[in-house]
């Protein structure tokens, strides 16, 4: 059916004749990924990732796509290229390998109990 | 560990075999972690016909946003006054806003974006089909904003509850930024419903002619719907496609006859018994043959792509780093 746009209508008759030639690889660009700074105070947060040619490029983008409503108050980007990074597979990196209790607080629970004990010791018998 | 995730193309012409031959081991820790309900990031070991299958449900999603920003924006420059038109502009630069966080969250799995346009523009991908028909009136982009956004919305909340952590984040975002589409949709079907007989006869012939394609839209019954279980088991289907359109009709319905519209369908009721909604068969011939090209708008729709891609190519090309390199998005 004849089309009901006008703007395509102002592109025919070349439009239909466009072969789906195939986009090269880099065709639309590097990626960055995106950092947003919704409040003053908060940590900058990863949203996500963008296609673009250059870091200033991606930072215009990056407004677009992902601070268009919600809140920011800044914007980073840096090019997925540069990041280094550990596999959410390998997430037991991140367990202690030995009992590493005495660097927290919960490693500190009898400290009262060997206090009160102390007391006791030293208050005259009853009997 | 370190490194890029890149699927080569030997790889998905391997996929049937890989699919023979995942570590029994590997599968079976995945599918624990997805039944304790956690999310699985990119670079986690996953099965490839995981991976495959999320790829193409994406990818669709990405396309289906990006071809779905065209039958609405066929009438941006015909809005009937200056708050709607910057409404629908406002509307449509958000699907293709969802297009791209789609795009990226599919390019996590290995596909890269330039491949999935390629596959857009040769036919090869398929995009939702209900942007295969015309937005006739002013009425129809109402319809459109209203009642096939509805629809996914609800596709969409569902599959946000899925397994893949990309995915389910863009959905989020994507979730949210609907909810203005709908509330814009819905005031701009009650403003034709309160109208003059005119608008409401233009809304009435809007509604009678998309009623069809937003039946489809859920896509075929369960009866027809191929591997459905392996994808409910690891989440990245969370409902059928008769769920979802059950969940449509109860929403819906009672809302459209509110405004006295009717639905053009005469046995469409909702059984007291059962608690379900009965209807005659939306043609499920039609939705094949559309799906498979033979639409009202197939071939428009991709030539606009085509035109874009290729028209924009030196412009992209002109300013391209020459020391680019590609690596997949992290997340």
């Amino acid at each position: 059916m004849a089309s009901l746009d006008p703007r395509i209508r102002r592109a025919e008759p070349e439009l239909w004749h466009i072969p789906p030639l195939p986009l090269e690889p880099l065709g639309h660009w590097q990626t960055y990924e995106v950092f947003i700074l919704r409040t003053r105070g908060s940590h900058a947060q990863h949203v996500g990732s963008l296609h673009a040619p250059d870091a200033e490029m991606a930072l215009i983008l990056a407004k677009e796509q992902y601070a268009r409503r919600s809140q920011c108050v800044a914007l980073w980007v840096v090019p997925t290229d540069s990041i280094l990074w550990t596999s959410p597979e390998d997430e037991d990196l991140f367990l202690p390998a030995t009992d590493k209790t005495y660097r927290e607080p919960q490693g500190y629970l009898h400290t009262r109990e060997r206090l009160n004990k102390y007391r006791d010791r030293l208050k005259p018998s009853a009997s | 560990m370190y490194g890029n995730l890149t699927i080569r193309p030997e790889d998905i012409e391997n996929w049937g075999k890989k699919v023979q031959e995942e570590d029994p081991e590997k599968l079976a820790q995945f599918e624990a972690r997805i039944a304790r309900g956690e999310k699985i990031e990119p670079h986690d070991w996953m099965p490839f016909e995981y991976r495959r299958q999320l790829i193409r449900l994406i990818e669709q999603h990405a396309h289906s946003e990006i071809i779905g920003a065209l039958p609405e924006g066929t009438w941006i420059t015909r809005a009937p006054n200056f708050r709607r038109k910057l409404a629908l502009m406002a509307k449509v630069q958000d699907e293709v806003g969802h297009a791209q966080l789609l795009y990226s969250a599919a390019e996590t799995l290995g596909k890269s974006r330039e491949e999935m346009i390629n596959d857009l523009l040769s036919g090869k991908s398929k995009y939702s089909n209900v942007f295969n028909y015309p937005a006739q009136t002013w009425a129809d982009t109402a319809v459109i904003a209203w009642l096939v956004d509805a629809g996914a919305i609800i596709n969409q909340t569902t599959n946000s509850k899925g397994s893949y952590g990309p995915y389910i984040r863009a959905l989020e975002r994507i979730c949210w930024e609907e909810s203005f589409h709908l509330k814009y949709g819905y005031d701009s079907v009650v403003y034709l419903a309160t109208g003059t007989p005119r608008q409401r006869a233009m809304l009435q012939d809007a509604l009678n002619r998309w009623w069809r394609p937003i039946m489809h839209f859920f896509g075929p019954p369960d009866t027809q719907s191929v591997h459905t279980e392996k994808l409910i088991k690891w989440k990245v289907k969370l409902a059928t496609n008769d769920e979802m359109r059950q969940q449509f009709l109860d929403m819906y319905v009672p809302k459209i006859w509110e405004l006295g519209l009717t639905i053009p369908d005469p046995y469409l009721r909702k059984n007291p018994e059962t608690g379900r909604w009965e209807y005659s068969d939306p043609d499920w011939d039609e939705f094949w043959r559309v799906i498979n090209g033979d639409g009202p708008c197939n071939k428009e729709r991709l030539a606009v792509r085509r035109f874009a891609e290729e028209k924009g190519r030196w412009v992209r090309e002109a300013i391209r780093l020459p020391s680019a390199r590609y690596v997949t998005p992290l997340a």
